[in-house]
């Protein structure tokens, strides 16, 4: 469904080509992502155990009370994404039998089993021996564990998180996702692992937590100045790959966040807008907030659309899928079971449709954005069913212009360069009419053309 | 005087029902005494007894089906999402689902579960409620959740009947639902048996009338048609036996449904509106009434993709059963194009089947899917090869 993004090097060391500019802690982010992947690649050598979970509701800080090695499998899905390997995956898994119509996630995991499980760093990843199902946010979850342990007989265990239908955590959803987590998930990963759960262990790790989801805000939040000195999307995806994945409580993260911050600080104090796989960006000339997944296998080319153009996008909801810091959760060193359920119930897919409007809403005012782009992804229901209701919602409520396109997460056939990139012109001009018009029209007074010209996927 | 069988005749009244999208059933039934209400819901299960016990009508609510054409529905998604949503939405803009005061949608898939929220912003004066169930099967776990998720339920539809829902209302309503799940049951076991004195079309019409009928007469009606059905002579064919699988959410049409019994198969079990046989025996009606419900659930229910399998030995095991109990000689998956719990299920119990020496074959539609050709050659294909594999 979503999750953050690193590029490892066949070496797994964070080598800088020449050719592509970053800022230190984005080298820094690579690292650790490599490092994790060295980990796992080496797991059975160091008689570790493996565990793989999801990017909403990971529950790394409890895993690693464990000594687990720790994999993502949308995690894996991307980079192997990013490094044009997902195609021929995706294809494979077709030819074993599943559906055209169906996740490309998961038809990219599977098929890097069916090719040997050789992981996006050119090692074999191992076999994992628990999968923790945290099902939130996110239906097709559910069935791709199923589908990895009937494949691989892997041992799964369900943490279910029940939705926010009604717009809020409820006490009694609170109290369930604990009592599964004291009931099922916490003996069964003990059994599992030969480790015996230390309360005190997870609860330092959430110490470690906080820090990070501080600073990873502080980060976030600093779009809302002019220039801003971040791309929230595109650039998000190398902030949130630390604390999203295997390294959320570990001295590393807290230590990568501390770095982040203050160069994202630097930036601000010297004016400067945010860094861009080509150089730092020219005048910021367009701020947008955008709601979805980015695609992966075009993930440069699909930036270059926006930042060849002015165009920042100063908030992304999709930097939230794996935990919703900015409205002032934080792990709770305290209460470290019932942190961890309202951590899992407020990752962002886990929100009703009425929230997701408000929280757009609210963005587009507080980081003064120029309108909403809706990048719908074919693979993700959980993110795209409803997307063009929020989309005249979002309009109707702020005045402001929004738009639709259409790509994929990893499948390469669902990415149309050239539709983008006419969708994305049209946008932009038909914001800078918009500002040249005033705002007369103002919120809610339907004087604007709504934008909704999909594009056609292709095929 | 009308010299039509009994059993056609039944089939005619239950074929009205499903051809009116205006709910003038509904309607109906509401006019018949003031203040009666009634609540929709969509697939796989809601515990109905809850909102009969509340003296409201429960309404399944499953798409537009072939018949209704979406306008404004489509305006809402992407081509690469399913139909039911859109038509769903399509009855209700069009005003066909006034009649309802409320909508459940229950813990299915994303899409449904997406829809709950764009309920809640289309109609802001309707209740709605997205409808949880839970995936953990542990009493003091998962059914505890599931208890105080019926709770909130039960007062919420106690707010809006203006009345407080006793444990007698809703024992008495556990005990109308155990008459049509046993019902149901019977004709299920009698379809198995003699599938030529009541094909699939007509014990599907059976079933869709019971999404708009009160209960008690649905059960009157299917008793009705199991006692009509054994005296109308119809000819026994050599068709094959096989289960249909995968079409528990977006419905096929009819036609599809036709087609496949035309091309010479008997369709002996099915996951058509599950609602109407989740719950796989009867509920105790004397004790306390949300927890016998969960009890239920948790430990005496059917299988769906919706539901989570605990341990990967589990995974087919239901379909097996639907297989070993009803005599099959084959399954045919039919899912609905992007479906992704029935397409993501299927590999599973593809292999499966495979690994037990179960034929079977595979295809897609949609509710408002027109050619039929292609499905009858294919199940037709199927049908003949599974008599040569008896055969040899």
């Amino acid at each position: 469904m979503n999750t953050p993004i690193a590029m490892p090097t066949p070496t797994g060391s964070a080598k800088k080509p020449q050719n592509v500019q970053k800022e230190d802690a984005m080298w820094l982010q690579k690292e650790l992502i490599n490092r994790n992947y060295s980990e796992l690649a080496n797991a059975r050598a160091n008689n570790r155990k493996v565990s793989a979970t999801f990017v909403p509701g990971n529950l790394n800080e409890l895993l690693m009370c464990f000594d687990f090695a720790r994999s993502l499998p949308e995690t894996n899905a991307l980079q192997n994404g990013l490094r044009k390997k997902s195609g021929k995956m995706i294809m494979d898994a077709e030819r074993d039998g599943q559906s055209e119509d169906v996740c490309t996630y998961v038809k990219a995991d599977l098929g890097m089993m069916l090719g040997g499980e050789v992981g996006p760093n050119g090692e074999v990843l191992p076999k994992p021996d628990i999968l923790l199902l945290s099902y939130t946010g996110c239906f097709t979850f559910m069935k791709w564990f199923e589908l990895i342990r009937h494949k691989y007989g892997c041992e799964t265990v369900m943490l279910h998180v029940p939705y926010q239908g009604e717009g809020h955590v409820a006490p009694n959803m609170r109290d369930y996702v604990v009592r599964q987590l004291k009931e099922t998930v916490i003996p069964t990963l003990e059994r599992v692992s030969g480790v015996k759960f230390d309360i005190d262990r997870l609860r330092q790790y959430m110490r470690e937590s906080v820090k990070a989801e501080e600073d990873l805000v502080a980060v976030l939040q600093s779009a809302k100045n002019r220039p801003s000195p971040i791309d929230g999307y595109f650039g998000a995806v190398y902030y949130i790959g630390p604390i999203f994945t295997a390294f959320r409580g570990t001295p590393e993260a807290t230590e990568f966040y501390r770095v982040l911050r203050g160069e994202i600080e630097e930036r601000l104090r010297l004016g400067l807008g945010p860094i861009t796989p080509e150089g730092e960006m020219g005048e910021e000339k367009y701020r947008l907030i955008v709601e979805g997944p980015p695609n992966w296998t075009s993930f440069r080319e699909f930036w270059k659309m926006f930042y060849d153009e002015g165009a920042v996008v100063v908030s992304s909801t999709y930097a939230k899928v794996g935990g919703l810091y900015d409205f002032g959760f934080r792990h709770d060193p305290d209460h470290p079971l019932e942190s961890l359920a309202e951590y899992c119930l407020g990752c962002y897919t886990n929100l009703n449709l009425p929230s997701r409007v408000d929280m757009i809403c609210k963005y587009i005012d507080e980081y003064q954005a120029d309108g909403l782009l809706i990048n719908s992804i074919k693979s993700c229901n959980s993110f795209s069913a409803g997307q063009l209701l929020m989309m005249r919602e979002v309009e109707k409520r702020t005045g402001k212009p929004a738009a639709f396109i259409e790509t994929d997460l990893v499948d390469p056939r669902y990415f149309s360069a050239a539709n983008v990139k006419n969708r994305l012109e049209s946008y932009f001009q038909m914001v800078k009419a918009k500002r040249g018009a005033g705002v007369a029209a103002g919120p809610g007074q339907g004087g604007h053309a709504a934008t909704v010209i999909p594009i056609g996927v292709a095929h | 005087m009308d010299n039509t069988p009994r059993v056609l005749q039944i089939v005619q009244r239950c074929e009205a029902l499903f051809d009116d999208l205006h709910f003038n059933a509904v309607k109906d039934w509401k006019a018949a005494a003031p203040g009666r209400m009634a609540i929709g819901y969509m697939p796989v299960y809601v515990p109905r007894e809850l909102i009969h016990a509340a003296g409201m009508l429960p309404v399944g609510i499953l798409g537009g089906g072939d018949s209704l054409e979406v306008i404004q529905g489509d305006a809402y998604y992407q081509s690469y999402i399913c139909r039911i949503p859109r038509s769903t939405i399509e009855l209700g803009l069009t005003g066909r689902l006034d009649c309802l005061d409320g909508m459940l949608f229950p813990s299915i898939c994303d899409v449904i579960r997406n829809l709950s929220g764009m309920w809640k912003m289309l109609f802001k004066d309707k209740y709605v409620r997205y409808l949880d169930v839970p995936q953990n099967f542990q009493d003091e776990v998962g059914g505890r959740f599931y208890m105080e998720e019926m709770q909130i339920l039960r007062e919420d539809l106690a707010k809006l009947a203006g009345r407080e829902i006793t444990d007698a209302d809703l024992n008495a309503s556990i005990a109308a639902y155990n008459d049509n799940r046993a019902a149901i049951r019977d004709l299920y076991a009698y379809r198995a048996a003699k599938p030529w004195l009541a094909p699939t079309s007509e014990v599907y019409l059976l079933l869709r009338a019971g999404m708009v009928l009160p209960v008690e007469e649905h059960t009157l009606l299917v008793r009705e048609y199991l006692a009509a059905a054994e005296l109308l002579q119809r000819p026994k064919r050599d068709n094959a036996r096989i289960v249909l699988t995968g079409s528990f959410c977006e419905q096929p049409p009819l036609a599809l449904i036709k087609s496949i019994e035309m091309s010479g198969c008997y369709i002996v079990d099915d996951d058509f509106m599950l609602v109407t046989r989740w719950l796989l025996d009867e509920v105790p009606a004397d004790g306390d009434p949300l927890r016998e419900l969960s009890k239920a659930f948790l430990h005496r229910s059917a299988s769906t993709a919706a539901k989570y399998e605990a341990t990967r030995e589990e995974k087919g095991v239901f379909l097996m059963g639907q297989v070993k109990t009803r005599g099959a000689e084959g399954v045919i998956f039919a899912a609905p194009s992007f479906c992704d719990p029935a397409l993501l299920e299927r590999p599973m119990l593809q292999d499966v089947l495979s690994k037990h020496g179960i034929p079977h074959t595979a295809f897609k539609y949609a509710e408002n899917t027109g050619q039929m050709a292609p499905i009858r050659e294919q199940a037709g294909t199927f049908a003949d090869s599974i008599k040569l594999w008896n055969a040899a």
